[in-house]
């Protein structure tokens, strides 16, 4: 019996040994053939691997930029601008997603006939078409049919909105740090306070009105900056100005570029239609059994709505829904196709076209996407630990 | 505490308070109506801002005077029910009434009433609405792609070939039915790409870069779905596996491809992937692009096949272990036919998203649907067309795509009922 047993151990590790050992086998192959392959190549062409070209001149302009940038700045700086805007495309489009997902998905259970079946179309209709058509139409269709910078749409005379973009007013601060400081202050004294009034509540029973309490110190303290830490904002609005007889343009203020506008339309109302579908999968998730049980010991309706089934459903809502803002934020490398300058443009694609480096570049756009979307399923497994129903 | 008493309707001030509610609601329709038709205003007499927002007074007023809970009116209940449960309901119901009184008419007219249809040229479209004739012309294009119009019936004959293996898998007994599959998945395919490629057997040749349109986009959607589909169930079994060096390699391999956009995937496949190569070989660009794909599809295909695995019972491993089964017997007998079966709607959403991504393809400088109406709007006898020609590529793409999402939405209500 024994020696059965050690025989068919044996034969049991060599089978388990053999598949493995071929696979490795065959990824080393697999990876020493393309790496022969591609050094051969890249002698050909006369180029050697390495980074270094990141630190040359790029010598190439971009029509949108967050941080300083033109032509005598690096590779890198490039990398880094577009980086940026990809961030801030994903930031603007996951916001306003967000928004208009949890309104329409809320929507869906109305009783209102009418708005469960208008947000159920808005569903139907927008998941539907291809995200790239859907930035095709925004940016050749529809926002090209804006009037022309002589006739802009005029928002109340501090915004315009016409072919070449959106102009709205900016900022200028004076002592912007100082107001910086005081939201960031806020923000620490408000979880304080949050933290020491769930533990009167956990602990006496006692209620606090937290949601106004927290709202009036984050509105307090910033203003007492502007009353008596010398912050002040004025704006600049932009102004139309002649060039020639018959060319205008806005002058100051801030230009949000159409092609911005058109992604981040498309982005959000695209992802709007998943984050509605998971809201109210969420909802719909929290059986009705704890609403009634809720009541039942007396709570109020928003009371049960805030302590009973956001909590639960919210554990329903989360894990897809931060799946949907990863989408959204590899969605947005759509971006090349109207020339939005996000990172596959910038990057991938002219910094391609002038280096050649194709091997490095687009290691790189992946590795940043890569460790994008890393990051955050190590948060959403994080989170997931964390919302877990502890059992006791 | 002083309460404000308020007129409130009930049932037996019913045959007053609802003649007035009605009379109301009907003055705020017709008002609106009145304004976004025949640009009449009725209340004009009335400050600018007032009459902006009289229909809604008015619609407001009508529908709480019609809001009488258990009237003994069937219908005024169902009304109330659905449309008119508090005031925040009513408004909202009016907001929705109004904005389609106001929006509908103008959508209707541009997209059939003032539209053109007849003709060849743009000159013709003189209506103001639109311009269906652009559509019509390039009909062919946006189908068929560059590809040569005497040969279209090749892929005509592709197309209906495939139907016909398909629908037929649904007839033959069940004893052949596996041939069938096999035939399908392995053989067809390339009998498919020859007669479209053509080349032998005295089919003229035509180059990948003519291909395009529609039925391009079908051609990439339907061999990436055919081949993402073994891969996808090797990378799930592997990712389960209990050998270390095969779960890590695939785990890595499907969150390589499962963290990066489609879009690049496809820039590697076009100025990366020729570089691995040796000099002087060169892929097809059609083939390049579905290798991308497949393998992209394959590691999301992989995720949901493993989702099936997943939520299969022990015991059926078990069970099969027992009747000394190997591991791939057991696999392809018992474990996966019931695993798959639970993922099918999964499969439909992996397709659906694989179709959706198809015109992606343009980064290679592959044209299907929406390439084509790019390539369209910017001839010069045809500009302005933009909107006419996107307006058709997401009509067609929206009838695939919510078909097939209606198709899988019944399965899933068909399987999950059997489950029960």
């Amino acid at each position: 019996m024994n020696f059965k047993n050690f025989k068919f151990d044996l034969s049991n590790k060599n089978k388990n040994l053999i598949p493995q050992v071929l696979t490795v086998l065959f990824i080393l192959l697999l990876v020493i053939y393309f790496t022969i392959n591609a050094q051969n190549n890249m002698g050909n062409r006369g180029i050697s691997f390495g980074f270094g070209f990141l630190s040359q001149e790029s010598s190439f302009d971009i029509t949108f930029s967050l941080i300083d940038y033109d032509g005598s700045h690096s590779y890198a700086r490039a990398f880094l601008v577009g980086l940026l805007n990809t961030i801030l495309v994903s930031v603007i489009g996951i916001f306003f997603a967000t928004i208009l997902g949890v309104t329409v998905g809320i929507s869906r259970l109305s009783q209102n006939y009418l708005i469960a079946k208008t947000a159920e179309w808005y569903v139907e209709i927008f998941r539907n078409i291809p995200l790239i058509l859907q930035i095709f139409f925004w940016y050749f269709a529809a926002l090209r049919a804006l009037p022309l910078t002589i006739d802009s749409i005029n928002f109340y005379d501090i915004s315009f909105l016409n072919v070449k973009g959106w102009y709205v007013p900016k900022f200028l601060w004076t002592n912007f740090s100082l107001f910086l400081y005081s939201i960031i202050f806020a923000i620490i004294i408000v979880i304080f306070f949050l933290r020491y009034a769930k533990k009167q509540r956990d602990e006496f029973g006692k209620q606090f009105p937290t949601f106004y309490i927290s709202l009036a110190i984050l509105f307090i303290l910033p203003t007492l900056t502007f009353l008596i830490g010398g912050v002040s904002l004025t704006f600049e609005i932009p102004e139309l100005t002649q060039l020639s007889k018959t060319v205008y343009v806005y002058k100051g203020g801030v230009s949000i570029i159409p092609e911005l506008i058109a992604l981040a339309l498309a982005l959000s109302m695209y992802t709007a239609t998943f984050i509605a579908e998971n809201v109210r999968a969420g909802i719909l998730g929290v059986s009705k059994g704890q609403k009634e049980a809720a009541a039942s010991i007396g709570l109020t309706k928003g009371q049960i709505l805030k302590l009973v089934v956001m909590p639960q459903a919210l554990r329903i809502i989360i894990p897809p829904t931060t799946n949907q803002y990863l989408n959204l934020t590899k969605n947005s490398s759509l971006a090349a196709a109207i020339a939005y300058p996000d990172i596959v443009l910038v990057f991938a694609g002219t910094a391609l076209m002038q280096t050649g480096r194709a091997i490095e570049i687009i290691s790189i756009t992946m590795l940043t996407y890569l460790s994008l979307s890393l990051s955050i399923s190590v948060f959403m497994n994080w989170y997931n630990k964390k919302m877990a129903i502890r059992e006791k | 505490m002083m309460k404000i008493a308020y007129f409130k309707p009930n049932k037996d001030n019913l045959k007053s308070t609802l003649p007035v509610g009605i009379f109301l609601i009907s003055m705020g329709l017709i008002d609106i109506i009145l304004n976004s038709l025949f640009n009449f205003n009725l209340t004009s007499f009335l400050p600018e801002k007032i009459s902006f927002i009289a229909p809604l007074i008015f619609g407001a007023l009508g529908l709480y005077l019609i809001r009488i809970e258990f009237s003994g009116n069937k219908l005024l209940d169902k009304i109330n029910k659905n449309f008119n449960s508090s005031s925040f309901n009513a408004i909202l119901t009016l907001l929705v009434i109004f904005a389609l009184i106001k929006y509908v008419p103008p959508l209707l007219n541009w997209f059939i009433f003032d539209a053109d249809f007849i003709g060849n040229k743009k000159e013709d479209c003189t209506s103001g609405g639109a311009c269906w004739v652009f559509v019509k012309v390039w009909f062919n294009r946006f189908v068929y792609g560059m590809y040569p119009d005497a040969e279209q019936w090749r892929i005509n004959s592709a197309f209906i070939m495939l139907f016909l293996l398909v629908g037929a898998s649904f007839f033959v007994p069940s004893k052949y039915k596996k041939y069938l599959l096999i035939f399908l998945v392995f053989v067809y395919p390339f009998i498919g790409l020859k007669l479209i490629s053509g080349g032998d057997f005295g089919l003229k040749y035509v180059e990948t870069g003519a291909w395009g349109g529609l039925s391009l986009t079908f051609i990439v959607s339907a061999f990436a779905l055919i081949l993402c589909f073994p891969i996808g169930m090797l990378l799930a079994l592997g990712r389960r596996s209990n050998l270390p060096a095969i779960r890590y390699s695939s785990i890595g391999f499907i969150e390589l491809w499962r963290g990066v956009p489609l879009i690049t995937v496809l820039f590697m496949s076009a100025v990366m992937f020729p570089m691995f190569l040796p000099d002087g070989t060169y892929v097809d660009k059609l083939i390049r692009v579905l290798i991308a794909i497949t393998l992209f599809e394959a590691a999301y295909m992989a995720e949901v096949i493993r989702g099936g695995l997943q939520a299969l019972p022990k015991g059926q491993y078990e069970a099969a272990k027992s009747l000394g089964m190997g591991y791939w017997r057991m696999h392809f007998l018992i474990v996966l036919p019931q695993a798959l079966k639970l993922v099918i709607p999964g499969i439909a959403n992996t397709f659906l998203a694989l179709v959706k991504d198809t015109p992606l393809i343009f980064v290679v400088g592959l044209l299907e649907l929406a390439g084509m109406v790019n390539l369209a709007k910017t001839n010069p006898k045809w500009l302005g067309m933009a909107m006419e020609g996107y307006v058709f590529a997401g009509l067609v793409f929206w009838v695939i795509c919510y078909a097939m999402s209606r198709y899988s939405q019944n399965l899933e209500k068909k399987l999950s009922t059997e489950r029960q």
